[in-house]
């Protein structure tokens, strides 16, 4: 039973690809920097390049945190809904295969916030 | 020559009687189930309406007597305290964001119970329960219409109030009660008793009311405590009858009892989330704290509570499984949340603030396993920052719960450090979830959830912009049209309470009132 109704029920899901005017979304989270209280909602066009998204919308969202100046991108690790994820900076989201609402997380090794907090 | 003979009087239990199962009738020529359409599909069993009791034995006319005597009482002290500018006599200005908080996030819900007991109360075969949500569904409009009336005072000297309802259906953080109710009201009716009758208004409401009600005693608020006494006989009822619809439920058949439990669970965890807002209230926005949301939780739920599923237990009825995990975040619940309207402090119709050193101390000493390890330091660079001029404004929007609708703001249980994410793939999408309780509640129906207006999507699919905008002019200031769309003002309404209006106009008017300047 995927909904208790009286009847027929068949009802469009609210936020499907094609609402978002060509893009699609991407959540993006920073391990252990918790001062951004939440992981980021952003749309952006699938065939955007991963390092663009990471040198504009990254950093004028997590820019304001003094760790992220710090950040080697060499050495982040990166997760694609929980697991391990090697994105190329130089494909487009859609080449790294990411799909409309997918998860990454980043983790910046050494950088843990503020006083090492996770703040 | 005409004999006046007296009319003979009946007894209380005659009278409730004739006035309420005597209202019931059966239908010749219609089929009982197109009458009462809603009341099979939920798999709920009910073999005698007649079993149900009704404690209170309140008729129509009597209610409407007792309701009328406490109106005039309440309309007295509401006027006393318009007249002698009572607004004034608050602890601190900061304590009128807690109002602005429950005009636009309860008080429109006061509304919906209004209707949803109405729909319930048709929807009942059983005159019984059909009266009393009856009078349930009177009592939420009347709620409501004092509430707009008391808090109406403070909307003519402060800002963020002026169009409380409008805001309720469209501003971020205000869809997470807005969702709530709704999910409930579109639920089938025992659903709707078991959610709100039950697991609200029994469960949580003293979550709620009392730190509200108790709050504005502590900070001077005459207007809001006064109806919150009030509302108190009333509360008191509808406790009553949220015990009794489970409790008729239950005895009705033992095929009930899982579908209730799944109810009981589904909305402990939703009211829990919702009360995140009361949490932050009693925690942050009250200058004179009554206690911290940690120990009313500890007093309210696991004591009250603990002692209530325990009386259950003989139906059946376990302690909902989601206890234990609210029980890790009591420690964390209100920071986080306090963080995140920090973080949003330009798209919310109150003002934010970072605690001073007392407040700080006051934490700590409330917090000991958590305070000082995990969000001082948080406070102390922001707080840092802003004597800068740095102060962080957050303009990125968040990832929403497709269920609770709340940012993703929730750590993992028993690991505050990290963000608790979980997922599921369904017809080809990804759903995102704060935590194992809301993806439950959103596996057992995803047709439902799926709809769900989440804010920050909406706000991305072009929904949330006054008519005509053009998004795709250059520099288009989205902040700026979202703002317009909830009807608020930029730098008036929102942003931080040292710089507001409210603050410069509070104390010039308290100066007055009390030097000769």
């Amino acid at each position: 039973m995927a909904v208790a109704a009286i009847s027929k029920y068949d009802f469009a899901p609210a936020d499907t690809q094609d609402k978002f005017h060509g893009a699609q979304l991407l959540y993006i989270g920073w391990e252990d920097h918790l001062l951004f209280c939440a992981p980021f909602c952003f749309p952006f066009p699938p065939t955007m390049r991963f390092g663009d998204v990471v040198a504009g919308p990254m950093k004028a969202a997590f820019g304001y945190h003094p760790d992220f100046a710090q950040i080697d991108w060499t050495k982040v690790e990166w997760l694609k809904s929980g697991k391990p994820f090697a994105p190329d900076f130089d494909k487009s989201l859609a080449d790294n295969g990411l799909r409309h609402k997918d998860v990454i997380r980043f983790r910046t090794p050494g950088l843990t916030g503020i006083k090492g907090s996770c703040n | 020559m005409d004999m006046q003979v007296a009319k003979k009087k009946l007894g209380l239990k005659e009278r409730y009687s004739v006035m309420t199962r005597g209202l019931d009738w059966t239908p010749s020529y219609q089929k009982m189930e197109d009458i009462y359409p809603y009341i099979a599909y939920e798999g709920i069993k009910i073999h005698d309406w007649d079993k149900w009791e009704d404690p209170f034995r309140l008729t129509m006319d009597a209610y409407w007597k007792y309701q009328a005597e406490k109106e005039r009482k309440l309309y007295a002290i509401i006027d006393a305290f318009n007249q002698n500018n009572g607004h004034l006599n608050v602890t601190d200005a900061r304590y009128i964001n807690t109002v602005k908080l429950f005009i636009s996030g309860i008080s429109p819900l006061e509304y919906v119970a209004h209707r949803g007991f109405a729909h319930a109360g048709r929807a009942f075969p059983g005159p019984g329960p059909r009266v009393a949500c009856l009078m349930q569904s009177l009592d939420e409009i009347r709620h409501a219409q004092t509430q707009v009336h008391a808090i109406s005072n403070y909307n003519k000297y402060y800002n963020g109030m002026h169009d409380f309802h409008h805001m309720h259906d469209r501003v971020w953080f205000l869809s997470v009660p807005k969702s709530f109710f709704d999910d409930a009201i579109t639920a089938g009716p025992f659903e709707f008793m078991v959610s709100i009758g039950f697991s609200f208004e029994y469960v949580l409401t003293n979550l709620l009311f009392v730190p509200f009600v108790s709050g504005a005693a502590y900070n001077g608020d005459m207007g809001t405590m006064t109806f919150g006494f009030s509302a108190q006989s009333d509360e008191a009822r509808h406790m009553t009858l949220g015990l009794e619809v489970i409790k008729f439920i239950l005895e009705q058949d033992p095929a009930n009892v899982p579908i209730v439990q799944r109810w009981i669970d589904k909305w402990t965890w939703r009211g829990y989330r919702v009360l995140t807002l009361v949490a932050m209230m009693m925690d942050y926005m009250l200058p004179k704290r009554t206690m911290s949301w940690k120990e009313a939780w500890e007093v309210y739920f696991e004591e009250n509570g603990g002692a209530l599923f325990k009386d259950l237990a003989r139906y059946g009825i376990k302690m909902p499984k989601c206890a234990e995990q609210i029980a890790l975040e009591k420690d964390h619940l209100s920071h986080q949340a306090w963080s995140t309207f920090y973080n949003y402090a330009a798209a919310a119709n109150f003002h934010t603030w970072m605690p001073d050193e007392d407040e700080m101390a006051w934490l700590s000493a409330k917090y000991p396993n958590s305070f000082d390890k995990h969000y001082r330091p948080r406070y102390e660079f922001w707080r840092e920052q802003a004597a800068k001029g740095n102060r962080f404004y957050n303009k990125t929007l968040p990832m929403l719960c497709q269920t609770c609708q709340i940012p993703m703001l929730f750590t993992e249980p028993g690991d505050p450090t990290k963000i608790c994410y979980r997922e599921v793939d369904y017809k080809g999408d990804k759903y995102h979830f704060c935590s194992d309780h809301c993806k439950e509640i959103f596996e057992h129906e995803p047709e439902k959830y799926v709809q769900a207006w989440l804010p920050v999507h909406q706000i991305y699919q072009g929904n949330c912009f006054p008519e005509g905008t053009d998004p795709t002019v250059e520099g288009f200031d989205a902040l700026g049209a979202v703002l317009k769309y909830y009807n608020l003002e930029h730098g008036r309404d929102n942003l931080d309470f040292d710089i507001s209006e409210d603050k410069k106009n509070f104390a010039e008017w308290r100066g007055q009132a009390t030097k000769n300047i």
